[in-house]
């Protein structure tokens, strides 16, 4: 096995660990159904789905109408066509200024545009200010999920990490003494910012506002402290007016960890007095989604993670074994676009059991694109290995019902004549790991039927 | 006298035939006329579900041609049911699969529904959990989805609340899949196999005697997890439970 199946195998054979991860996401996933029982609920999903649907069927002109008040405002407005171009972008903006050190929030689009070893090739120093984010960046790792980036480690390794980077007390554990000390850390870096980069939630256009929603308020220290705010944010995060804004938010915090509100949701609208804001629109193949009529309502994700925590797959195979910068069912269906090759096992990743659509607060048909990806995929001669042969075979078996009769005959003759031993070794991905084999009937329906029905 | 034809999925004829012949005793002992003349072995969702939608639909051209000739069409299989409805239409357009769709019925959504026997009156004094599909709960919406803030409701789940002494086990994740997912059982057998396991914990863990399902599928899988463990748990067809208890 390669690519996701097998990333997955390796994270189960530590079951104990694999179990707690699947409770910690099922216990998001609860605090989700807690937070989102409202009479309203299935109708706020219904004007999140719509309001997003406008605002794709109008990218162009909101954006531009976006640009205009931002400008107005005293925004500098970029455009990126790619993450070549998005990262030439910042680093250009931080070089005329001087700026060595930056702070940063979360940002799912910085992550997808590589922007951290970038900077840091360049000799700028990075810090996530964002709790999680910061411990897989001391780390050296990615985030493994889009909304808790850490939700992999456990207290004491954070306990020992922060030990070893920040000098905490050896064997502490305790998570307000490790959060005190996190803080006295970030502060530090977030003082001595030249630039605070943040990502977005969402752009307002009638506003020409960007909203950036957090519960620890270190997007607003970054980009209030520093004398430079950078906002890099995708194309799709464009809506048409407040209004929307109410319903995503409340959409947002309540899907992702049964909040009612992010702690902290800040609009900026202009840099304030002697400092300079930009923000940095990129679209990065949001464009080509949009042309893909089968596959654009994948751009109205808001990155709630709630399709990650109520998968069961991702739960119990955890966010790196996607390989992709958003995991879980949405990053299953956007990966393939970026590279269909390379990610061709993603959309099989997935038991098509429906949860996440039911779930997502757009609700973006996830099921669906993952079929229309496995077909795409099968059409351009992408199967997973051995898929082909056996479909092939299979479509002749279940032809006709006399190729099916005949076909079944051998096959029981087969299950008299060879030991259970054999058709159970290790090659039987069916009961590899602990699953007997289902036994063929002595006497099918069918055969039953003609003896006991006088049927043909 | 209600004529149906009752229809066998591939895997049911071969492995679970009980299930088939409980389906047909129990339309027949509800009145009905079953036809049994309805011969194609398989509606091609493997195939479709895998992405392979050329074999997918051949298969289910063949399943087109058998259906033409009936009013209602009764499969012991939420999933097959699915398929039937939600994409085949879409994989071959026309009135043969528009007739299709609209004449398929899941078992219990049968009994229930045209059948007009929302209960039945049986006996069955065992501690039994329920499994809906997920095609049958999601897709065919025969269930309660916490999802959607829904109470665990649909035929299966009054059918079996109606029978005397039958104890329903709640469970801690009553709507979460089972791993089987066709392909996926073998694409991702560990996953599948992890999941499936976790299923029969929570059964097992609610002192469960019994586990009951809509979906051959998923009993193929779990029933396969069960064996191999040596487990106790007896695992049965939804249509062999409710002819065993109306006998
Ligand atoms: S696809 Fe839906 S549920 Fe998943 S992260 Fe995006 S908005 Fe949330």
């Amino acid at each position: 096995m390669t690519g996701h199946p097998a990333a997955a195998a390796r994270f189960l054979d530590d079951a104990a660990r694999a179990a707690w991860h699947d409770q910690s996401l099922w216990f998001m996933r609860q605090k989700r159904d807690r937070g989102s029982a409202l009479p309203e609920w299935e109708s706020l999903r219904f004007a999140g789905s719509a309001l997003k649907a406008h605002a794709m069927s109008r990218l162009a002109d909101l954006l531009e109408e976006f640009e205009r008040r931002a400008t107005a405002n005293g925004v500098v407005v970029h455009w990126a066509r790619d993450a070549r171009e998005h990262n030439a972008i910042v680093l250009g903006i931080l070089r005329t200024a001087h700026v060595t050190r930056v702070s940063k929030s979360k940002s799912m689009l910085t992550e997808e545009c590589g922007l951290n070893p970038f900077l840091e090739a360049q000799g700028i120093e990075v810090v996530d200010t964002d709790l999680g984010e910061r411990i897989v960046q001391l780390a050296g790792e990615a985030p493994s999920h889009i909304v808790i980036p850490a939700i992999h480690w456990k207290r004491e390794e954070i306990g020992a990490l922060f030990h070893r980077t920040m000098g905490t007390p050896a064997g502490e554990t305790s998570p307000d003494a490790l959060a005190a000390a996190a803080r006295v850390h970030l502060r530090d870096a977030l003082l001595h910012a030249g630039a605070g980069i943040t990502g977005a939630n969402a752009l307002v256009a009638e506003t020409g506002g960007v909203v950036v929603c957090t519960n620890e308020g270190n997007a607003d220290l970054g980009m209030h402290s520093a004398p430079i705010h950078i906002a890099c944010v995708g194309i799709e995060k464009i809506i048409a007016t407040r209004d929307d804004l109410g319903v995503l938010l409340r959409l947002l915090a309540r899907s992702g960890t049964g909040q009612p509100v992010t702690a902290y949701t800040t609009h900026v609208t202009a840099p304030r007095p002697g400092a300079a804001m930009h923000v940095v629109l990129v679209d990065n193949g949001r464009t080509a989604r949009l042309a893909d009529a089968a596959m654009r309502t994948a751009l109205h994700c808001i990155r709630c993670g709630a399709c990650l925590n109520t998968c069961p797959v991702y739960r119990r195979s955890g966010g790196y074994s996607y390989g992709t910068v958003i995991q879980g069912p949405i990053g299953a269906i956007l990966a393939p676009a970026i590279d269909l090759d390379a990610h061709q096992a993603l959309p099989y990743a997935s038991t098509l059991c429906g949860s996440c659509v039911d779930v997502c607060p757009v609700r973006i048909d996830i099921p669906a694109q993952l079929l229309a990806w496995r077909a795409r995929g099968a059409a351009a001669g992408r199967l997973p290995r051995g898929y082909g042969i056996v479909f092939e075979v299979l479509r002749r078996v279940l032809g006709t019902p006399a190729t099916f009769a005949r076909a079944t005959r051998w096959a029981r003759r087969v299950q008299r004549l060879v030991p259970a031993a054999w058709l159970s070794g290790r090659w039987n991905p069916w009961t590899r790991p602990g699953r007997a084999l289902p036994v063929l009937a002595d006497e099918s329906f069918r055969e039953w039927a003609r003896r006991e029905r006088n049927q043909p | 006298m209600i004529r149906v034809a009752l229809a066998v999925p591939c895997y049911v004829d071969q492995f679970r035939p009980q299930a088939a012949r409980a389906t047909l005793a129990l339309l027949e002992r509800l009145g009905c006329d079953v036809s049994l003349g309805f011969d194609a072995p398989c509606c091609g969702q493997p195939m479709f579900n895998a992405g392979v939608v050329e074999a997918a639909r051949d298969v289910a051209a063949g399943w087109l041609a058998a259906s033409g000739a009936f009013d209602a069409i009764v499969m012991p299989s939420g999933s097959c049911t699915h398929h039937l409805r939600h994409h085949v239409p879409a994989l071959l357009a026309g009135a043969a699969s528009a007739h299709a769709a609209r004449v398929t019925y899941e078992l219990c959504e049968f009994i229930a529904g045209p059948l007009g026997r929302p209960t039945l009156a049986g006996h069955f004094p065992h501690r039994v959990a329920m499994h809906l599909g997920c095609h049958a709960r999601r897709g065919l919406r025969l269930g309660g989805a916490t999802e959607l803030h829904q109470p665990e409701s649909g035929p299966m789940h009054a059918m079996l609340g109606a029978l005397d002494g039958l104890t329903l086990v709640p469970l801690d994740r009553a709507d979460e899949c089972c791993g089987f997912g066709g392909t996926f059982a073998v694409g991702e057998p560990d996953v599948s196999v992890s999941m499936g396991r976790d299923k029969l914990g929570d059964v097992t863990g609610h002192g469960a005697e019994v586990l009951v399902s809509s979906d051959p599928s998923c009993l193929l899988h779990l029933d396969g997890i069960a064996r191999h463990g040596r487990s106790a748990l007896r695992v049965m067809h939804i249509a062999e439970l409710l002819e065993e208890a109306t006998r």
